[in-house]
């Protein structure tokens, strides 16, 4: 696995010529509890995932249990679930009712498997808990013809009957649209956005635009990264540092510990086998570090 | 809470959260704490934004002691900051702020000014054996929002333990709230004067902290002239999305940095 280039993947920097983020604290802690499988193949994921990548596999109830044994010793603040698509673990269900007892909760769902029955089930998780629970689900356009090159043919219809499910159990989705919907980066845009989500029945409607990475699939959707777009030589100021999210959060793969939850294809973004082993500084040096810092990109709700 | 503060030498503080401008609100506070006897007053910052006339608090809280200390608000208009640094990420969130901050930094005059850059961004209190601390945002960040559905038990430990605290109080979060450790400690959230709970009441919210064996903690409301503070905003041509939170109690903006269980509570 170590030798695996993925496509789109920044080679492995010399060091010395990249800025650190300090370790702050552990505040969000995130599991790739359906690794990099998924039932969908979006043309811009960063990591690739598919039915058929095994990069990282799905994680079990006990190893997500001893992080989150962990994670309360650290004073953990918030926890979430991603893949891949996390529905797709057959445990999901118990691991966000057993983190729900410690601390609020995100899942990053592309919408697919939300069945009335499921929605109802989160809703009773969620109801049962004093901290929250959001669901956030990705769609990339308000129409099939936006989103159904991206994301897939026919998904727009599957993900529209997932939002719908969660909001007749009475869960109010965030959703997320990334800018490869050329409108969701504009005022305009998010305020047509918004309105569809009205149209189709949320009273609240919540988005979150988050910026591409031009890694994984994506770098052979519309291009890579060029070698400019790096922190190469940079100097952070301490504001810079705790805006990034990297300097407190972690992932918890079934291959270890990263970084953060962008750089699952990069194995010097792996810092330990237990988040102890990986509250230490950590060397911007790829592209997507970058993005982040350039755009102020975080990946929590 | 009566029975602590049926003890002898009980010790009484009251905490008010984000004023926001709401000079009314705060005066009947005052005069509700005096009533209760409060043996001191703190205000936890934000003492401007989204209200009119900015400079009509600073007279109120300093005639009647009210002890205070800076929140984001007052870091940025002492500093002559382009923003409230009020740290929302959503777009219209901001686009709000920007409003009530460019009208607060317009009317707040210089002189009140340079008084906050001499206030503290952080107190420390020791009352009856407990070190309690007041922060504005938390303790290690004047504009980080302490909300109740995701400040959970080990996170607000560790902070605790971090700031050597046995108490906080704070407030920037506008919604009251308060968390028993199993330590013992406590964390409150004092709520706001400023606007009300996004719960669909009139009236607005501030803490009582009573120190005896235990700690009792009650979040009082208080009813004031909402309807001159509405008119007063419009006369000021403040947006009307805020003047209909004053009416009406439920938030209009400033919504999307809500956590999941916080805004399901509200209207919008």
């Amino acid at each position: 696995m170590e030798s695996r280039t993925p496509v789109g993947s920044t080679p492995a920097p010399p060091t010395g010529i990249y800025p650190f983020v300090p370790f702050v604290s552990l505040d969000t802690l995130w599991f790739q509890v359906a690794g990099t499988i998924c039932n969908l193949k979006c043309t811009h994921c960063f990591i690739s995932c598919s039915p058929a990548n095994h990069s990282h596999e799905m994680l079990t109830l006990n190893q997500v249990q001893a992080r989150l044994r962990e994670a309360a010793v650290l004073g953990v603040r918030e926890y979430y679930f991603t893949g891949g698509e996390p529905f797709l673990h057959p445990d999901l269900l118990a691991m966000i009712e057993e983190t729900l007892r410690q601390g609020p909760v995100g899942v990053l769902t592309n919408g697919l498997l939300l069945t009335p029955e499921r929605c109802r089930r989160l809703k009773t998780l969620s109801d049962e808990s004093e901290y929250s629970l959001d669901i956030r689900i990705s769609i990339d356009g308000y129409t099939a013809e936006v989103n159904d090159p991206i994301r897939g043919a026919g998904t727009f219809d599957k993900i529209l009957t997932g939002i719908r499910n969660l909001a007749e159990a009475g869960l109010n989705p965030v959703v997320t649209v990334t800018e490869a919907c050329a409108d969701a980066a504009s005022a305009e845009g998010r305020a047509r956005f918004l309105a569809w989500m009205r149209a189709i029945g949320l009273s609240r409607p919540r988005v979150k635009v988050l910026s591409l990475f031009r890694i994984g699939a994506e770098a052979n959707r519309l291009r890579a990264y060029e070698s400019w777009e790096s922190l190469r030589g940079r100097h952070l100021t301490e504001e810079e540092s705790e805006k990034l999210q990297c300097s407190s959060c972690r992932m918890v793969t079934s291959r270890g510990v990263y970084v953060c939850p962008i750089l699952l294809d990069e194995p010097k973004a792996r810092m330990g086998e237990t988040l102890a082993e990986t509250l230490r500084p950590f060397e911007l040096g790829y592209s997507a570090c970058f993005t982040c810092h350039e755009y102020g990109v975080t990946c929590r709700t | 809470m009566p029975d602590v503060e049926a003890e002898r030498g009980a010790v009484r503080l009251a905490f008010f959260g984000g004023v926001y401008s709401n000079t009314r609100a705060l005066a009947a506070a005052i005069d509700d704490a005096r009533k209760w006897g409060a043996d001191a007053m703190y205000a936890l910052g934000d003492f401007g934004a989204f209200g009119p006339h900015p400079d009509r608090v600073f007279p109120v809280l300093l005639d009647s002691g009210v002890e205070a200390i800076q929140g984001n608000y007052e870091e940025s208009l002492s500093t002559d900051a382009a923003d409230c640094r009020c740290g929302y990420t959503d777009p219209r969130d901001n686009h709000f702020a920007q409003i009530s901050y460019d009208y607060t930094a317009e009317k707040t005059s210089a002189d009140w000014k340079r008084w906050m850059a001499t206030l503290p961004k952080t107190r420390r209190l020791e009352v009856k054996g407990r070190k309690v601390l007041l922060v504005h945002g938390s303790p290690r960040k004047i504009n980080e929002f302490l909300w109740e559905s995701t400040s959970p038990v080990a996170f607000l430990e560790r902070l605790l333990a971090d700031h050597g605290a046995d108490v906080i109080v704070c407030t920037h979060t506008g919604l009251h709230w308060k968390r028993r450790l199993p330590s013992g400690k406590l964390v409150v959230n004092s709520g706001a004067l400023g606007r009300p709970a996004n719960d669909g009441g009139t009236n607005v919210w501030y803490a009582r902290l009573a120190f005896g064996r235990e700690i009792g903690v009650e979040f009082v409301p208080v009813a004031y002239d909402h309807e001159a503070m509405a008119r007063e905003m419009e006369e000021e041509k403040l947006p009307e999305e805020f003047v209909s939170t004053i009416r009406t109690g439920w938030w209009t903006t400033c919504l999307e940095i809500l956590p999941a269980k916080e805004r399901d509570r509200g209207r919008y």
